[in-house]
């Protein structure tokens, strides 16, 4: 069997398996839809919760990146992890034990007030709809790749898919598939980790490999800082950010995490405290099986690429150069008409290759960008590192089409989890908290229902035509999530003192610098987004952590020189605080 | 329960929590970010100690973290007979 046919039957057991899932699944009530009944095992939250939170990003460009940036690249991989400490000990078991539905119900019921609650809706959208843009676009790109159909189809019958488990399962449809999903995507990931750790170091385990020696000898990340230093790349395990922008983005991205909604949701899907706390823990041996295997990949794959490219002359390149050439995420421009290839540090062009349509004599394809003086001559797309780690490690067809299905379940999975965030946003927050508080329960489920079917066809339509600045506001999902949430939650459970109006003018006060930094050197004046004029040379991804800062200041500030929370609201705190009850909590 | 008795629980959840915080901030911003130049004189197998923690050690240290309140917390749950059945 050929790749394509392996990808279709894997691709196709895989979407077999999610829809028989989504039909056992079925939600009733409104607490089935929005929380899965509070039945999850913490167990399978556990798997729910990495297989929600590990997206296409995470699956298909995160070890590209890092692959690229070398030390640098520990800002994803500590700021994706670290978040899950937070969580486990500073908010899952609290919010549990609060018992309602959304991060919104929090905050409106901890702050008695409707505008901080509506403050919360409109981030936890906003937040929701960055990020499932940007996993219906990964969907659609698996598929154009691996099952050679157009971005569009695929993002259609990607559409599809969520539309039948979500709408129909709700929470619970989407926590079981969300378990399959999980399994389905690390074996993907493993599988060809552990191929290449053995052909590049002969050791099995990616995690130790990275730290051995290569075959034919020497240790693979001094063998790779010295090919960097020749090539006048920075020393892989060195990088080249400054410490303080490292050391804000890491805390920005952690904190971000454990302020994402559709993250803390999942730790409302389990029948008690502790299994809160526990099922944070799962989730984190989880989601660290593949966060520890990344950096392993992105070593592994740096190495193969710069040993096969490097003054290789283009007609002994091998096969995989061609193909991911003939999909434009590789180019080569032969400056110096040598007939080899010089990779050396640089871009070879402005922006992304513009092909001409005709070949060189040495068949590669012609561009018609203005080169730069530099003397590297190739372009790759990060995204193709672990694409293409199959092809370049030579492993077998089912291999290949299995990192295709792994990549459409991290991308699925995502999605489900950030469109049911917005259809609880809709339908509790808004329409049964604020605008009709007497409607049914079978209204409300009826109206969360049709919120995710209107959600999956806007992000679809974005995942069709992406807006240029996907990408841009990434920064912004993880900086608002920072610089609003997290603080009004600890705050909420640790400072029982912090009343209503604390937390409006904090949250504001964290949102609007926060936006502010970002909006000025991502959208106002980009040619101004350099080192020198940051704050403390703070950049836009790393400026959420000074917006917590500002949030955490203004909002103590402003709760002691106004009245203290009511009596109840006291007592509702002291009630968070301890596990026993959660039971009656969660009555509604 | 009472006041006093809820009081102390939750000051030792707090203890609990700063201790197991301050480890999580040494292993990765301090270990892996503000130090690992200095680590990073020493090897662990092929590997920087500073590229190591930032890349490897602080992730593993994170997850013993959380099975370790875990533990604590269950223990302490029992102690003040505040578990769920």
């Amino acid at each position: 069997m050929d790749v394509q046919t392996w990808t279709y039957l894997i691709v196709g057991i895989t979407f077999a398996i999610y829809i028989g899932i989504a039909i056992w699944a079925k939600a009733g009530s409104a607490k089935e839809f929005y929380v899965a009944g509070a039945g999850v095992p913490p167990l399978a939250n556990g798997m729910a919760t990495a297989a929600d939170w590990m997206s296409a990003a995470s699956y298909i460009s995160m070890a590209g990146l890092i692959s690229f940036m070398g030390y640098d690249g520990s800002i994803y991989l500590m700021g994706w992890t670290g978040g899950y400490v937070l969580l486990a000990l500073l908010l899952a078991p609290y919010l549990r034990k609060f018992g309602k539905f959304t991060v919104p119900d929090f905050v409106g019921d901890r702050y008695y007030s409707n505008v901080a609650r509506t403050v919360a809706v409109i981030c936890a959208i906003f937040v929701s709809f960055t990020y499932v843009a940007g996993q219906m676009r990964g969907v659609g790109v698996v598929f154009s790749r691996f099952l050679e159909v157009p971005i569009n189809t695929g993002i259609l019958i990607g559409m599809g898919i969520v539309f039948f488990y979500a709408v129909l399962g709700g929470m619970k449809g989407i926590t079981y598939t969300q378990v399959a999903q999980y399994c389905v995507l690390i074996f993907a990931f493993l599988v060809p980790a552990i191929f290449i750790s053995l052909l590049v170091t002969n050791n099995p385990v990616p995690q130790i490999g990275f730290g051995s020696e290569v075959v034919g000898g020497g240790y693979l990340l001094d063998k790779l800082d010295g090919l960097h230093q020749e090539l006048g790349f920075a020393p892989y395990t060195d990088g080249s950010k400054p410490m303080i922008d490292v050391f804000f983005i890491t805390f920005a991205l952690m904190v971000g995490t454990a302020g994402l909604p559709h993250v803390i949701v999942r730790f409302f899907t389990v029948p008690k405290v502790r299994d809160a706390r526990i099922s944070a823990g799962w989730a984190l041996i989880f989601i660290a099986l593949l966060y520890t295997t990344a950096p392993a990949i992105a070593a592994f794959a740096r190495y193969n690429l710069i040993n096969t490219v490097s003054n290789t002359s283009y007609a002994e390149l091998p096969n995989w150069f061609k193909t991911w050439e003939g999909t434009g995420l590789i180019a080569w421009a032969d400056k110096n008409d040598d007939g080899a290839v010089q990779y050396v540090k640089g871009a070879p062009f402005d922006g992304k290759p513009a092909f001409t349509g005709e070949t060189g004599e040495l068949g590669q394809r012609l561009l018609s960008n203005e080169l730069t003086d530099n003397a590297n001559e190739l372009y790759i797309d990060r995204d193709i590192m672990v694409l293409a780690n199959p092809e370049i490690a030579q492993l077998p067809d089912w291999v290949i089409a299995l990192v295709a299905a792994g990549g459409l379940a991290a991308a699925l999975s995502t999605a489900a989890g950030l469109l049911l965030v917005i259809s609880t946003s809709v339908a509790h927050d808004l329409v049964k908290k604020q605008i009709n508080p007497n409607i049914s329960e079978k209204s409300e489920v009826l109206i969360a229902r049709i919120a995710v079917a209107i959600a999956i066809v806007i992000a679809g339509y974005f995942g069709i035509n992406p807006p240029g600045f996907v990408a841009q506001v990434v920064a912004f999902a993880f900086g608002l999530a920072a610089s609003s949430f997290f603080p009004v939650i600890i705050l909420g459970i640790f400072y029982k003192r912090m009343n209503k109006e604390g937390a409006i003018a904090g949250m504001l006060a964290g949102i609007i610098f926060t936006a502010a930094y970002i909006i000025y050197f991502k959208f106002v004046n980009p040619a101004a987004n350099v080192p020198a004029n940051w704050i403390w040379g703070i950049s836009p991804e790393g400026i959420g952590t000074l917006g917590m800062l500002i949030n955490f200041a203004v909002s103590i500030v402003v709760s002691k020189i106004t009245p203290e929370p009511p009596a109840d609201i006291q007592e509702l705190v002291d009630s968070l605080r301890y596990p026993k009850g959660s039971g009656e909590a969660s009555m509604h | 329960m009472e006041k006093g008795k809820l009081q102390e629980y939750w000051r030792t959840n707090v203890r609990y929590l700063i201790g197991l915080l301050v480890v999580w901030f040494t292993v990765s911003y301090g270990f892996g970010i503000l130090l690992a130049d200095q680590l990073n004189a020493i090897s662990l197998g092929g590997f920087k100690l500073g590229f190591w923690f930032a890349q490897q050690g602080s992730i593993y240290v994170f997850v013993v973290l959380i099975f370790v309140y875990v533990i604590l917390m269950n223990k302490l749950d029992r102690k003040f007979d505040v578990r769920e059945e």
